[in-house]
């Protein structure tokens, strides 16, 4: 079973996005930040990291920099799910390492299609 | 002693009167009791449990058919002598004495209320023809209370009403 | 897919509010350089409106977006932090809670509030913004005349450490038509040679499609910095046929080559109908809105609450099964066991009940977070300077109770801004610190708990409240009164000492509401005031409406329960200080005060044998700043006591607030003591007018 994780630090969005994977049939682990999501990336692998940027403790970005000095994390997918559509914001994403991005707001089957587009 | 043996032996509250009863009728089932030497009978459908009298606690300045409030399994339950409500009989209380709970389920609330009564006597099955109108000759019992009349051997069995027995009159301080 | 978004509606609220109020403390707090500050109220502003567009909210995105750039500016030290974008942020709060309620409700807003707010911030922000669609969903559904494209792919070598996958690029695009893939294998080098980490592989494509060249980019929107892409419509018939045809004779040398998709396989796909899927999600945000109302009336419960009840639950089961296996094979022999077992049984079920009120309780924090604004708000409107200063916010309460003194403490501190503090001249000039301070501060002291109101401004002048409660015919001119009794008159219905009624506090609802609400949850309130000094309102209320702290009493064969909260002190009656008045008023001493004695037994109309005043008790309550003495048989014990209504079964009995069951199962009626005042005062009256009716034989029986 593919297994995601699921790292935002609003409850709603990632009750929302866990929830919506899980009725798709993935397995999926959440942490409220970035922090959160290191330490849990650091004790198991997963398929697909789905992160929000902005977060207490670590933000997406720095989170992304982290994963991609695991050695289990050098081609694992990472999307980060961003308000900020700006340029500026997707280059900073790409360079820390992410796969791509997923511009809020988004609905469950644009995300369900979105992560298609990385994960079988 | 076995607990559990005993348990089955005792008749649970409320279960004693209903026992033995052929479900299997046409028509509506009353509960009926005694007033002095008049029997009455009530909706049984209504009726919650059957207790044995114990004193209530009074409540202030309320009207001396209402005895009081007793605790029935966490609900504040008050206690209507029907005896005294209808002037019919001696208000004594003895081994016999016993309280009907009814509950009545209104559109907006559901109300539950004892009524003690002398005795409770049988079940009656009764289709509702049987159930007379009663002649408007006075008596005790307003005419709102009562329902009608059934013939059971020779004698008369009153229905009361068991929404307007319900009707807490509003009463004010006694002075 | 069909997910159901409303569920998670309920949680996007709360975490909305709880958002606001952090934004608003910061902002409140905020001072120039401090970064972290900016960067969580950033954040907040962020999730919301994040969460606002997900779960359709538009005009909340709408908004939020411009407090969000603002915001952005700030944190990238592009904009300073001024006092003036602290006011407009601060309204920005206000206006995003409007637009958040109104989603929730499904209702209307104050459009004329939200517009100028905005025009504000897009003024600030030095562009014109404008409010309305700035979307960045782009639904373009016109489709392009030509049928398809040429897409030369070309990409790094490093394009797999991004975690992008070609195969998954040519899936997408498989979708959107038929897609012919033809891998050029050029560039790969000897095997010796290959780095299993690059990749080396570059395609040509072709895409019979009816999508629009935008949908295409769009796809390689993720690596269009790691690659070459070159995008070509085909123009010609002829020229798509002769390309799938040259592409199909290299199909099979794709499909051996390594890391080629196998394109054929996914090629027929139907294309995902944006439209439908719009639909859907539409009627879906309206269905959602509808539930999201009905949900509210949830609480947030910390998981060690849940988690003491789960084990007092666990402790209560093996009870219970010890208890029944006890029964199964019973004999006296094992009659201790029972005790204790059932003393387990009561034990558990007093840590149950305790456990699950304490789910109910919240810190009064929840309650006090909305000051710090309120005062910030009200310094400006009042151009006086002060500050508030919060103590004892983890104090827990009943949520019920919380809910329903909100609104007492606002016009409590309201009143200490407006009438209190005093202007920074005056303040000076009485050599006070031009800066005043209203402190708010909570804790518990016995069953209940107190709510402090303090201010440092003027005090209450005894002599304007005299001057204005004899204007208003309150009280004779020739009364004398206590300090106490006087700041009483504040709380009498119409009493305002403002000269002028200012639109702070002087909104019609006066003080005699403040206190009217809060007997109404059964607390009290007391005021203390020394003049150019300041005053203090103390607020005592219940920790919660479902159990109280009792006195229980007896009178003749009845168990009567008096609230602790109301009683005074207890006392023997001391026959030297009993005084009757006016024929047969019975009067006590206690010390200054003379306190009329009503005995409980005649008030009921119980039998008792204690009917000489000498015999009885004396319990001292006061309720509306009138004490009165309930004469009664004997104190028993004093306990908590669950508080049952009367009426559900029965109606509202005048004297009686409530009853409750005591330990052996009987029930126990509890006392309404500013019931009974009125009672004792609606009796009293009675018997003057029949006395002077000459009807003097009726009065006896109901005077006291």
């Amino acid at each position: 079973m593919t297994k995601v994780l699921v790292v935002d630090d609003s409850n709603s969005i990632r009750d929302m996005v866990s929830f919506t994977l899980k009725s798709a049939g993935y397995q999926t682990v959440e942490a409220k930040d970035g922090q959160d999501g290191l330490s849990k990336a650091q004790t198991c692998d997963f398929d697909l990291v789905i992160s929000d940027v902005n977060m207490p403790n670590m933000d997406g970005i720095s989170l992304c920099t982290e994963l991609r000095k695991l050695a289990n994390f050098k081609f694992t997918p990472i999307l980060m799910l961003t308000t900020e559509s700006s340029t500026d914001m997707k280059m900073r994403g790409k360079t820390a390492g992410a796969t791509g991005w997923l511009v809020k707001p988004f609905n469950p089957e644009k995300l369900l299609a979105t992560i298609k587009r990385v994960v079988k | 002693m076995n607990i559990q043996a005993m348990a089955q032996d005792v008749p649970v509250e409320g279960e004693h009167s209903v026992e033995g009863i052929d479900f299997i009728t046409s028509g509506d089932q009353y509960l009926t009791f005694l007033l002095a030497e008049e029997q009455y009978a009530v909706d049984i459908l209504c009726v919650e449990e059957i207790r044995s009298w114990e004193q209530p606690t009074k409540i202030p300045n309320a009207p001396s058919y209402i005895k009081g409030v007793i605790n029935m399994r966490g609900i504040i339950v008050p206690i209507v002598d029907l005896r005294l409500k209808f002037s019919i009989g001696h208000a004594n209380y003895l081994e016999t004495t016993v309280v009907i709970v009814l509950t009545y389920q209104s559109e907006d609330r559901s109300r539950t209320i004892g009524f003690v009564v002398d005795a409770v006597s049988d079940v009656l099955n009764v289709e509702q023809a049987d159930i007379k109108p009663a002649p408007a000759f006075g008596g005790c019992v307003g005419q709102q209370y009562i329902d009608g009349l059934i013939n059971s051997e020779n004698k008369v069995v009153t229905v009361l009403n068991v929404a307007h027995l319900q009707q807490v009159e509003k009463h004010r301080l006694q002075s | 897919m069909s997910v159901d978004l409303s569920q998670f509606i309920p949680s996007f609220l709360e975490e909305s509010f709880e958002g606001l109020e952090l934004m608003e403390s910061g902002l409140l707090d905020l001072k120039p350089g401090d970064n972290e500050t900016i960067h969580s109220i950033f954040r907040a502003a962020h999730s919301i409106k994040g969460g606002a567009g997900t779960f359709g909210f538009d005009s909340v995105t709408e908004f939020t977006h411009l407090v969000e750039t603002l915001l952005d500016e700030m944190r990238d030290n592009r904009r300073e932090v001024t006092s003036k974008d602290t006011e407009i942020l601060l309204d920005s709060v206000d206006c995003m809670r409007l637009l958040i309620e109104a989603a929730r409700d499904d209702e209307d807003y104050d459009h004329d509030k939200v517009s100028k707010t905005s025009a504000r911030l897009s003024e600030t922000l030095g562009e014109q913004q404008s409010t309305e669609g700035d979307s960045e969903i782009e639904h373009d559904d016109s489709k392009n005349g030509g049928s398809g494209y040429h897409i030369k792919f070309i990409p790094e070598h490093s394009l797999a450490k991004t975690g992008n996958d070609p195969i998954f690029l040519f899936s997408a695009l498989a979708e959107l038509g038929e897609l012919t893939i033809c891998a050029n294998t050029e560039e790969l080098p000897a095997l010796m040679d290959i780095d299993a980490q690059e990749l080396y592989l570059s395609w040509q494509l072709t895409l019979i499609t009816e999508a629009e060249e935008a949908e295409i980019i769009e796809i390689f929107e993720w690596v269009e910095d790691e690659c070459l892409l070159e995008l070509e419509p085909i123009t010609d018939i002829s020229d798509e046929e002769t390309s799938q045809n040259l592409a199909e004779d290299v199909n099979s040398d794709v499909n051996q080559s390594a890391g080629a998709p196998q394109s054929n396989n996914v090629a027929n796909q139907e294309p995902l109908d944006s439209n439908e899927v719009a639909a859907v999600v539409e009627n879906k945000n309206k269905e959602t809105k509808g539930k999201a109302k009905a949900d509210l009336g949830s609480i947030r419960v910390g998981v060690d609450k849940v988690d003491s009840l789960i084990n007092l639950v666990g402790e209560l089961v093996i009870t219970q099964s010890m208890l029944s296996e006890l029964g199964n094979d019973f004999d006296m022999s094992k009659v201790e066991r029972l005790t204790s077992g059932l003393e387990q049984l009561l034990q558990n079920t007093k840590e149950l009940q305790e456990s699950v009120m304490r789910i109910r309780m919240l810190p009064i924090s929840f309650a006090f977070n909305r000051f710090p604004r309120l005062v910030h708000d009200l310094a400006i409107k009042t151009g006086k300077e002060m500050e508030l200063v919060i103590s004892g916010e983890q104090t827990e309460l009943d949520k019920t109770v919380m809910e329903q003194i909100g609104d007492p403490l606002v016009h409590l501190v309201r009143n200490a801004a407006d009438h209190g503090i005093e202007s920074k001249e005056v303040r000076l000039a009485s050599g006070k610190p031009e800066k005043g301070t209203i402190s708010l501060d909570a804790y518990h002291q016995g069953g209940n708990i107190v709510i402090e109101i303090k201010d440092d401004g003027a005090g209450i002048n005894t002599k304007t409240v005299l001057d204005k409660a004899i204007d208003k015919g309150l009280i004779d001119a020739n009364a004398t009164l206590t300090d106490s009794q006087v700041y009483d008159l504040l709380f009498e219905p119409g009493f305002s000492t403002a000269a002028e009624v200012t639109d702070i506090s002087g909104r019609g609802v006066g003080m005699d509401v403040v206190k009217r609400n809060i007997q109404s949850l059964g607390g009290r309130i007391q005021v203390e005031s020394a003049l150019g000094k300041g005053s203090t309102f103390k607020v005592n209320l219940p920790l919660t409406l479902a159990i109280l702290d009792g006195q229980l009493v007896k009178v003749g064969t009845e168990t009567y329960i008096i609230p602790l909260i109301s009683i005074v002190e207890s006392l023997q009656i001391d026959n030297t200080l009993i005084n009757r008045v006016s024929g047969d008023m019975v009067l006590y001493r206690l010390r200054d005060d003379n306190v009329p004695v009503l005995p409980v037994y005649k008030m009921f109309h119980l039998e008792t044998e204690c009917t000489e005043i000498d015999k009885a008790l004396l319990v001292v309550v006061e309720a509306d700043g009138q004490k009165i003495g309930l004469m009664v048989d004997d104190l028993l014990a004093q306990q908590q006591v669950v508080i049952k209504s009367l009426n559900d079964n029965y109606q509202q009995v005048a004297g009686i607030s409530g009853a409750t069951i005591l330990g052996d199962g009987s029930v126990a009626m509890i006392l309404d003591i500013p019931g009974m005042i009125m009672m004792a005062l609606e009796q009293a009256q009675k018997a003057q007018r029949l006395r002077t009716d000459g009807t003097s034989h009726i009065a006896e029986e109901v005077c006291l």
